[in-house]
């Protein structure tokens, strides 16, 4: 009797101890590094980093074309996920699939590909060349990179959003006399707004950080195609406290557009909260 | 308006699936109310007139408007059909307050252009139903029934020439449903228009029909007078249905009516 007590409770400490132990080390190693980052060398070392001549090109660049990536996903992206999710086309399945493939295939393939379609040398790059546009390495190409590789979280985020949308409102909202464009711009758009807007974030988050397509297919060029990412790895050259300060831009950014997020996905429960009837 | 109530012909057939749907509909000036088993099709067919679902075959005439003639080719977009819908949870759109819900369906129609004029129209209506004191509350801030006259209002404002009433009273409690049924049955009284009416439950269709059709299986198995159904049942399900002091259907029975279930009736 009390040995299979003992043998419970010891049971029961060994199945804390190994809980608490996996998810603890976990978090420390998750966590440790951005301690490292926030307090290694001292704020003067990294006030230092943020004066040095890569910083605000990058920055600059960086916002300019992040920004510019998510308005051109979200515009096309918007009507191809009202369509994705409304579509009994059995194709528009698979096309959901591809569009996700950019997620899981590291960035540099991604930059490769463009290369190889868009470059110089690559399969339309010639015919873009005679019309006297050649898009790698340029500011263009910088933009290319980063939608091509963040377009997928909003594709999800907004075929999601479609897809979850009440048919009967859609439904009643037609026979009540709506246009394909006034159900589209009145019902569904606002309905699915708060989710294309945490997809638009996600997207910005991943266009700012993009790194590997941007190093292929746009370079390294300070000033014209060197984004914060690109910059960090040329500073790591430098002078690691630069590399440190470039990287806690990045971070603040980050950790600012995740405390907005959640703040605003409360709001959300809240406003969504059902009726009592 | 016409001065003659206009006529609402259906005849369709679809693939639903587990069946086919084949049905045939008159309806006039008397309210339709379209009851079975659960699953027998009655929400498809209602979504069938309104052009939600593909049909193999049809012809759905309004009045002398060809809505639908699958031979000829012709199939109006729902939009375009004049159908006021009321699903079972009304349909309101939750990101717009009562009186802008209402004046969504004016907007549909075209008229009037001014904004202004358009809230001024849609008040009209709320206030027609005695709602003008729930113009700016949102959807979520209304209780079942006041939804329901809400809804009710805005499909009137789209000016529809025939309703169709998914289980008006499903979703409301037991008070709710006495009221909102006496005020559905006045209002479709007073408009005259083309109704059906989707329902499992006998009190709404005591309220609110004058003729039953008993759809199993996507067929017709029996259509008549309120009054002849209810005195002689032709099949099992409108048997149960009219002896039951429960709505038939939702607690006392699911899923499809085994004929051999009721055999002893």
């Amino acid at each position: 009797m009390i040995g299979r007590f003992l043998s419970r409770t010891t049971s029961r400490n060994l199945y804390g101890v190994v809980m608490v132990g996996l998810g603890g080390t976990l978090l420390l190693f998750l966590v440790l590094p951005f301690v490292a980052l926030l307090i290694d060398g001292g704020p003067d070392s990294i006030l230092r980093g943020l004066g040095c001549a890569l910083t605000w090109p990058a920055m600059r660049l960086s916002l300019g074309t992040s920004l510019i990536s998510v308005g051109l996903v979200v515009l096309g992206g918007t009507p191809l996920a009202w369509w994705l999710a409304r579509s009994r086309w059995r194709s528009a399945r698979w096309l959901e699939i591809l569009l996700q493939l950019p997620v899981v295939i590291p960035p540099a393939v991604g930059g490769i590909a463009l290369l190889l379609a868009f470059g110089r040398r690559g399969l339309f790059g010639g015919v873009l060349e005679r019309l006297g546009w050649s898009p790698a390495f340029s500011f263009v190409a910088v933009v290319m990179a980063q939608v091509f590789v963040s377009a997928p979280f909003y594709m999800q985020a907004a075929v999601q959003a479609f897809g979850r949308l009440d048919r009967n409102l859609l439904a009643v909202g037609r026979s009540l006399g709506a246009s394909p464009p006034r159900l589209f711009f009145q019902v569904a758009l606002p309905l699915a707004r708060p989710w294309l807007i945490g997809g638009a974030a996600m997207t910005w988050a991943r266009a700012l950080g993009e790194f590997g397509a941007t190093l292929m297919f746009a370079g390294n060029m300070m000033g014209k195609t060197q984004t914060l990412p690109l910059a960090i790895y040329t500073a790591l050259e430098l002078d690691i406290h630069t590399a440190q300060a470039l990287s806690l831009l990045l971070v603040a950014f980050a950790f600012a557009l995740l405390l907005l997020l959640r703040r605003f996905n409360r709001n959300l429960e809240v406003s969504r909260k059902p009726a009592t009837s | 308006m016409s001065a003659a109530p206009p006529h609402l012909s259906v005849s369709v057939g679809a693939e639903l699936g587990p069946f086919l749907l084949q049905a045939t509909l008159e309806v006039g000036a008397e309210p339709l109310a379209l009851v079975g088993p659960n699953g027998s099709g009655k929400t498809s067919l209602l979504l069938a007139i309104l052009g939600l679902i593909k049909l193999e075959r049809g012809r759905i005439l309004l009045g002398d408007e060809v809505l639908v003639d699958k031979d000829r080719g012709i199939e109006r977009p729902t939009e375009e059909r004049r159908l006021a819908y009321l699903p079972q949870d009304f349909g309101l759109f939750p990101h717009l307050t009562a009186v802008e819900n209402v004046a969504f369906a004016l907007a549909c129609g075209g008229l009037p252009t001014s904004r202004k004029e358009r809230r001024a129209q849609a008040m009209t209506w709320l206030d027609r139903f005695g709602l003008g004191s729930l113009a700016n509350r949102s959807p979520a801030q209304l209780s079942g029934g006041e939804r329901q006259r809400i809804a009710l209002a805005r499909a009137l404002a789209s000016s529809p020439k025939a309703i169709l009433l998914d289980e008006p009273t499903a979703s409301l409690d037991v008070e709710a449903r006495i009221e909102v049924r006496a005020f559905l049955a006045e209002s479709i009284r007073s408009l005259g228009l083309p109704t059906i009416l989707v329902t499992h439950d006998i009190m709404d269709v005591e309220a609110l029909a004058s003729r039953v059709v008993v759809l199993e299986r996507g067929q017709v198995a029996a259509c008549g007078r309120l009054r002849d159904i209810r005195e002689a049942p032709p099949t099992p399900f409108a048997g149960k249905l009219f002896s039951s002091p429960m709505p038939v259907g939702t607690a006392a029975i699911s899923g499809p009516v085994n004929d051999g279930q009721f055999r002893h009736n």
